[in-house]
This record gives structure tokens, sequence and C-alpha cells, in this order.
């Protein structure tokens, strides 16, 4: 259980990283990544996922 | 709504020369006298008004911020450095692939910066641009929504370079829960951008934004923007911070709703109002621009901005500059100080350079004051021609307040609108550049003549025989007569002139069209 970020698709805006409870989301080569270990699609912590839902470009974070 | 009308007299002085409805329904409401209300004895006199026409501790906090005073933009630059890349709302005018073309538009190819790196820049920038006298943070996202970068950026610059003004642009989403951080760095200056002031306008220009960890959209999303920009504005009014309120014209969806905003935050203290035309390109992405939402005509702009001269200070200097931008208004000189370029530059902060070049600076200006009072003068013999006659003139400068610019070389030409009482700045217009490399581009022309179309006279250093020929025909007449003269001097000399040429039979004065704005904000000088 964990997203991901397409990397083609991320405006590398950082919006999404402070936002993660897991701090499961860093800066890598130019765009962000989601560390698959850690992140827990925020279950238990927030209703939605919270980098998808701060996210401006809609489809970037997509479950794996 | 309060009972109080918020209106100086020179407010309504210009106001009436509008004669647009809300400006009437003001002038009859208004008391008179210049509003002190609205908070910490701030007052509400011209924005483009001199250290007569306000308090000596308001015009010390405005007069070398390019943004908050029109005469200064023209003598002082500013700087912004995009730190802040992250939103906390989406607006259809705004694409985060393309960032924000709108509000500040830095495109794709800008450097986003770590507050180490925009300090650096900063500093760089302000030994080599003396006349550089403000920093913002205006995105490419919100400055709030990034707060751990902002304020860092602001707390370096603070011990680093502590003559240099610092101010910061927001949605306002967050502003109430930082107003404490952001007295703590001395901010003078704050931008919110206020679209709406009615949920129901709202949810036509926010889809979503991001809340309490939650993505809420439509009238509850806006809702909860709206409170919150209302209550943000007033708690930085209750401490004496400067407010200036942005608004992007939407045509059929805020154009008249934007007298009642004016109306709703100069109540609350706003210092000044910017309205700026919607940008909507189909290639910039946003959903305006693609679903086809049109800009306003200068025209159409002109009209909403003079209905609401009675309501709040209106700014009309804006140039929609990049998040990145570096040098005076209406130029961008962030080439010449990348991260590698700065790492080259051999930097030294000179603090008594920089106060005797700005010591120099304000005494042109106060020259150029000199030049205009003798000037209006002038034109105020009764000559039989219409004395409430008012005419636009196009102006091509390169800054310090003076008509020095060849036509050929002009990426902007500066709008003033003269009349018996005065040589107003109402705008400005972005044209294609029409001299490349010596000669004339034909093609670029028309173009200029379509931005300036509503103008009766380009006012330039020097003009070449093809384009004085093209312009004539288009009924607009060249002007180099007043080469290197202070700007209002040049226009209300041009303006007597002109009135003389009718009273003695030559010409007739005939009105003129509209102007179309140029989509795509200013990106590097050419």
């Amino acid at each position: 259980m964990a997203l991901k970020i397409i990397a083609s698709m991320c405006t590398a805006c950082s919006a999404c990283e402070p936002e993660c409870p897991n701090v499961a989301i860093r800066e890598k080569g130019g765009t962000f990544i989601i560390d698959p270990a850690k992140c827990t699609e925020c279950e238990g912590h927030f209703d939605a996922p919270q980098c998808i839902a701060v996210c401006p470009v809609d489809g970037c974070i997509k479950k794996v | 709504m309060s009972n109080t009308a918020f209106v100086s007299i020179g407010d309504l002085r210009r106001g009436r020369q509008a004669l647009s409805p809300v400006a009437q329904i003001l002038e009859t409401a208004a008391s008179g006298g210049c509003s002190t209300s609205g908070g910490e004895g701030k007052a509400s006199c011209g924005s483009s008004g001199g250290p007569d026409d306000m308090p000596a501790e308001i015009w010390e906090k405005v007069k070398n911020h390019p943004c908050y005073s029109e005469e200064a933009h023209h003598h002082y630059a500013r700087m912004h450095v995009a730190v802040a890349p992250a939103c906390n709302i989406q607006c259809n005018y705004c694409n985060r692939k393309y960032d924000c073309s709108n509000e500040s538009r830095p495109g794709v190819v800008s450097q986003k910066l770590t507050p180490d790196q925009a300090v650096k820049k900063v500093v760089a920038v302000a030994s080599e641009i003396p006349q550089m006298t403000v920093l913002g943070i205006a995105g490419p996202g919100d400055a709030l929504a990034n707060p751990k970068k902002t304020f860092d950026t602001f707390r370096m610059l603070q011990e680093q370079a502590p003559d240099i003004k610092l101010c910061l642009s927001t949605n306002g989403l967050a502003l109430p829960q930082m107003v404490d951080e952001i007295c703590k760095y001395n901010i003078d200056h704050v931008t919110i951008t206020i679209n709406m002031v009615d949920p129901e306008v709202g949810a036509k220009i926010y889809p979503w934004i991001f809340w309490e960890h939650r993505r809420v959209t439509g009238i509850e999303a806006a809702t909860i923007l709206h409170k919150q920009q209302m209550l943000g504005l007033e708690m930085l009014t209750a401490r004496g911070v400067l407010t200036k309120i942005n608004s992007v014209l939407i045509p059929g969806i805020n154009d008249e709703h934007l007298y009642e905003v004016n109306r709703e935050v100069k109540k609350r203290g706003a210092f000044l109002h910017n309205i700026m035309p919607l940008i909507s390109e189909a290639e910039h992405g946003t959903v305006f621009g693609l679903t086809g939402q049109r800009g306003p005509s200068a025209q159409e702009l002109k009209a909403v901005q003079d209905a609401c001269m009675g309501g709040a200070n209106l700014m009309r200097h804006c140039r929609q500059c990049r998040a990145d931008a570096v040098g005076l208004l209406g130029e961008d000189r962030s080439d010449e100080f990348t991260l590698d370029k700065i790492d080259a530059m051999e930097v030294v902060y000179d603090l008594d350079k920089r106060r005797a070049y700005q010591e120099k600076v304000e005494v042109e200006r106060a020259a150029q004051h000199e030049a205009k009072l003798a000037a209006l003068d002038a034109v105020q013999d009764d000559d039989g021609v219409d004395a409430d006659m008012k005419v636009l003139v196009a102006v091509a400068t390169e800054g310090h307040g003076k008509v020095n610019q060849h036509f050929g070389h002009a990426t902007e030409f500066q709008i003033f609108e003269v009349s018996k009482a005065e040589a107003l700045f109402v705008g400005h217009r972005r044209v294609d550049l029409y001299c490349q490399g010596g000669y004339g581009e034909d093609e670029q022309l028309p173009s200029i003549v379509g931005a300036i179309n509503d103008c009766h006279a380009v006012l330039v250093s020097k003009i070449g025989a093809c384009p004085r020929d093209e312009l004539k025909a288009a009924g607009i007449e060249p002007v180099d007569a007043y080469a290197h003269e202070f700007i209002e001097k040049a226009a209300l000399s041009w303006f007597a002139d002109y009135r003389e040429r009718i009273a003695r039979g030559e010409i007739s004065h005939e009105p003129r069209g509209d102007a179309r704005i140029r989509q795509g904000a200013f990106t590097a000088a050419a």
C-alpha cells in the first residue's frame, strides 16, 4: 500500500512534502518522490491522502 | 456596510472627472476630508500622490516602493525571489505547470531558489543596482504556504541588507495565522489577491482550496477563503501594515463585482487596490485559457478602474511581473543574476553608496514635481476649447520619469490621461519591440498601433520616418518635440499645443477607439 508521484507530471512545487504525516516525501533529481516503505496512504491519519489533496496537478500521484 | 465613506479629497477630485456611477455614489455619501479610518491613523490619499498628499509616516513607507507609489516606480527597482513554489489553493487563471500567469508569472525556465541562494542573489543585485529598494516574495506559489522558506529568507536579509524593504504577496488563506510572524520581520507591505467578496462568484474562480487537511471545493471553499482574506486584511490594518489588494478582472465573472470588492477592502483599511486584466491564452493551459474565457480590452479595464477610483487608491502601474523579476517595473534584468553569474561576482554591500544614489534620485524627483506644477499653470488659460477635454497619450520612457526612449526601442508605453487639471498615469501597454538590429519590423507596427489605439499622441525621444507616417495614418500623432523632458511636463505641454491648434482651427478633435491588451506577462528585455 503506497502512492507514487509520476515524475513527468510533477512541477516540483513541494506542496506535498510538508503535508505527509509519515515524512515519506523528499526531493530527488528535480522532482519529488514517495518512499513506498513509509507511505501509508494516510490511513489512520486523515480521511484522504494529503499529497493527492494538495497536489495542483490532477493525476500526478497514483496508487501503485 | 458601514455608513462611513472612505473617500479622500484627492480621490473625489479624480472621481468627479471620471463621472462613473460608483464614484458618484461615493461622492454623494462622502463627508469629505482625508479619511484616517481603518486604523493606526492610516490615511487614504492617492498612491499617485506625493509627500503633500499623505501623512509623513505613510509617505516614509511608500516613497521608495515602486509598487506602492506610482511616482517611485519611475526611479526605484524591486526584485522578487522565487523561494515559495507551493500553493494552498487552485485558481482557474493559474496553471501550476506554467505557474501563475496572472499574478507572478515565473514561467517554466526560472530557477527556484533556496533561502540561502535567494539572500545571496538579493545582496548581489542590491550591490549592482543601487535603486533596488524592495525585495518581495511573490511565489511562484503562495508566500505563506511556504512559511519556513519565506521567513528564513526574510530573517537572513534583515541581518545582511537591513535597508531593503521586505514585502510579500499571498492569496490570504493562511494569512490570519501568519500575521504575528509577518510583523516580526518589519514587513511594511503585504499584497493580498482578492477577486471576490461573494462566495458565489468565488466558486467560479477557485475550484478548490486545501484547508485543515482536506481538499474543499465549491461555495464552501470560496466561503472559507473569503473569511480568511477579510480577517487577514483587518488584522494587518490593525497592526499598521500597508496592504495592496490585487484583483484579476475576469469579464462576465467579476467585472461589476469588483466595485463591491473595492468597497469592502477599502472599508477594512486597504491602502491600494490594483485591478489587473485577466491573462488567458490557451497555451498557458489554465482552465480559463482552455474554456476560452477572454480577458478585458484596455477600455474595459480602464472603465472598471475609473469606477473604483472613488473607493480605494488605485494602482495602475502594475506590470504583473514574474516571481523572479529584477529591476524597474517593466524591465527584467533577472538574466544578469542567474546563480552561476552570482557565484562569479565579487559582491561588496556598500550601504553608503546606496544611500548616496538614493539621495540623487530624490533631487531628480523634486525637479520632476516642480516641472509638473509649472506645466499645469501653463494649460490653465481659457482658450475657448472644451475645458473638460481629456485625451490619452502614450509615452516611451526608460525611467527617471522622462520621455527618453526611442520609439523603436520601446517594449511598453506608459499611458497618461491629460486634461487641464492633470496628467494622470492610467496604465501601461506592453508591445513587441519595433526596432530590431537597426531595422524597423513592419509587421510589428500594426500590433503597436493596436496597443495604443485609444491614444491621441505618442511621446518619444526619437522616431523613424516609416513608423511616423504610419502612426499619423492611424490617427496617432508622433511627438519627439519633448525629448528628455519630464513626462508630466511633456504631456501637459503637448496638450496645451494640441488645444491651441484646435483653437486656431488647424485640426479638429476626434474621439479614439479601444485598444488591445497584449497577452502574456513581461518575460525578458528583448
